[in-house]
């Protein structure tokens, strides 16, 4: 198995093989060919990272445990948190839509916000250890099915279908939420998976130090 | 384009689906595993067009049920009433907000059925090896991806409303099958967009190796 030059990169969208130019600061490149993102460069990315995935972890464990909205109606109180929600969709006999909305609001978001975090501490020091990179692998695994902001609007709705008939209260947990409808996508953006790769130790074995690598690429591959 | 773009299937160069690591293995067609993630390695997703199909088709069979079997059971001390994903939309609509009405109606009944015609369309153009716009129908599966996840809103719409209205006996909502039909649509057609590959739209034309698998 040969390794090829660090800036060679093949677009994920079209296969088209291209040099990765040195970047400035917050600068991009798109392939050539199709338009996709190839690089961004990204300042502090894993310094960034960090501060706002220790933010997302805290405002989370708020979200999940404080009450979502409260209700009252003729004299009947009802709140909910998220996980309230889809119990009350087990109960009633959903139980498979009920595992998906645990998924979609409270997994896949844990997921991404906790294995980050770790990933983000463990490449602090690197050459962080291998399973770092597992961990990242489902962090990317997970990222399309954390689905906050869809459940935000979801919530809106249904507040305005209940309005008519009770006086509806947002709790504390919908504000998290909401803070936390900003702090995901902003983790996303600064976080630059490929820094975090050039930490971790080689599944394979060994970490190959940086820079070493092109000397064991005989290619002749123009950009 | 120009028909001597180089990609990574020309060279044998395989470029990990995980962590973006390009490799050259000595036998291309069991490439084994990414040497830095220890992700599987193909030069292709595995049979990406007739499993994107199949979950297509799945996808369109529970579109049916999915519109047709309540979403909603409400229960007064009168009587039962019975709301599908459309009755939902009307009602918005009747209620007097309709720019919710709009949004319900563009993320659960729209976007599920473009998703359906857009990704049928890429694997029919694939299959046919076009070169017909390639560069739209890369844009159009970016946009496949990008919106799939919005129709999970009625989802979500029903299940808080389920959680609140427990007023029993004066009035309660109960989830109808139609929810888990809808569920099953969002999710088959969001794997499905994953499963698609893009790089078979580049890859018709003069280089045939690499079609399938």
């Amino acid at each position: 198995m040969t390794l090829l030059p660090e800036d060679l990169v093949a677009c994920p969208d079209c296969d088209l093989l291209q040099r990765i130019p040195v970047l400035p600061p917050g600068g991009s490149v798109r392939c050539c060919r199709c338009g996709r993102v190839l690089a961004t460069s990204k300042a502090d990315s894993l310094e960034r990272t960090l501060a706002l995935a220790v933010a997302a972890a805290i405002v989370f464990i708020v979200a999940n445990v404080a009450p979502m909205m409260g209700m009252s109606a003729v004299g009947h109180q009802a709140s909910t948190t998220i996980v309230g929600g889809a119990r009350e969709m087990w109960v009633q006999g959903q139980q498979i839509t009920a595992v998906l909305v645990v998924f979609c609001t409270v997994v896949a978001p844990a997921v991404l916000i906790g294995f980050l975090l770790v990933v983000l501490i463990a490449v602090r020091r690197p050459p962080a250890p291998a399973w770092a990179g597992t961990l990242l692998r489902l962090v990317e695994f997970h990222q399309p099915w954390a689905m906050l902001e869809v459940m935000m609007l979801g919530i809106l709705v249904s507040l305005i279908k209940i309005a008519e008939l009770a006086t509806v209260i947002p709790g504390i947990g919908m504000f998290a939420a909401g803070a936390l409808v900003v702090l995901i996508p902003a983790m996303a953006v600064s976080f630059d998976p490929e820094e975090a790769w050039r930490r971790i130790e080689w599944a394979g074995g060994g970490a190959p130090p940086a820079g070493t690598r092109g000397a064991t690429s005989p290619t002749g591959v123009q950009p | 384009m120009s028909a001597e773009a180089l990609t990574a299937i020309k060279l044998g160069i395989v470029s990990c689906e995980a962590c973006g690591l390009l490799t050259k293995p000595a036998d291309v067609k069991h490439p084994g595993h990414c040497p830095r993630c220890g992700e599987e390695l193909a030069l292709r997703k595995h049979n990406s067009i007739q499993r994107t199909w199949a979950l297509i088709i799945a996808a369109a069979i529970c579109y049916i049920p999915a519109n047709l079997l309540p979403v909603m059971v409400t229960t007064t001390l009168m009587s039962a009433e019975e709301d599908t994903i459309m009755g939902g939309v009307v009602l918005l609509y009747m209620t007097g907000s309709w720019p919710l009405a709009l949004i319900v109606l563009i993320a659960s009944v729209v976007i599920p059925l473009a998703k359906l015609v857009a990704l049928a369309y890429l694997l029919i153009t694939v299959r046919r090896r076009s070169a017909w716009r390639r560069h739209d129908r890369v844009r159009l599966h970016r946009l496949v991806e990008f919106v799939g996840r919005w129709s999970m809103l009625d989802v979500f719409v029903d299940t808080f409303t389920v959680a609140l209205i427990q007023l029993e006996p004066l009035m309660s909502v109960k989830p109808g099958m139609g929810v888990m039909f809808f569920a099953a649509v969002v999710v088959l057609t969001m794997i499905a967009a994953e499963t698609f590959d893009p790089r078979l739209i580049w890859d018709s034309g003069n280089d045939r190796e690499g079609q399938d698998d």
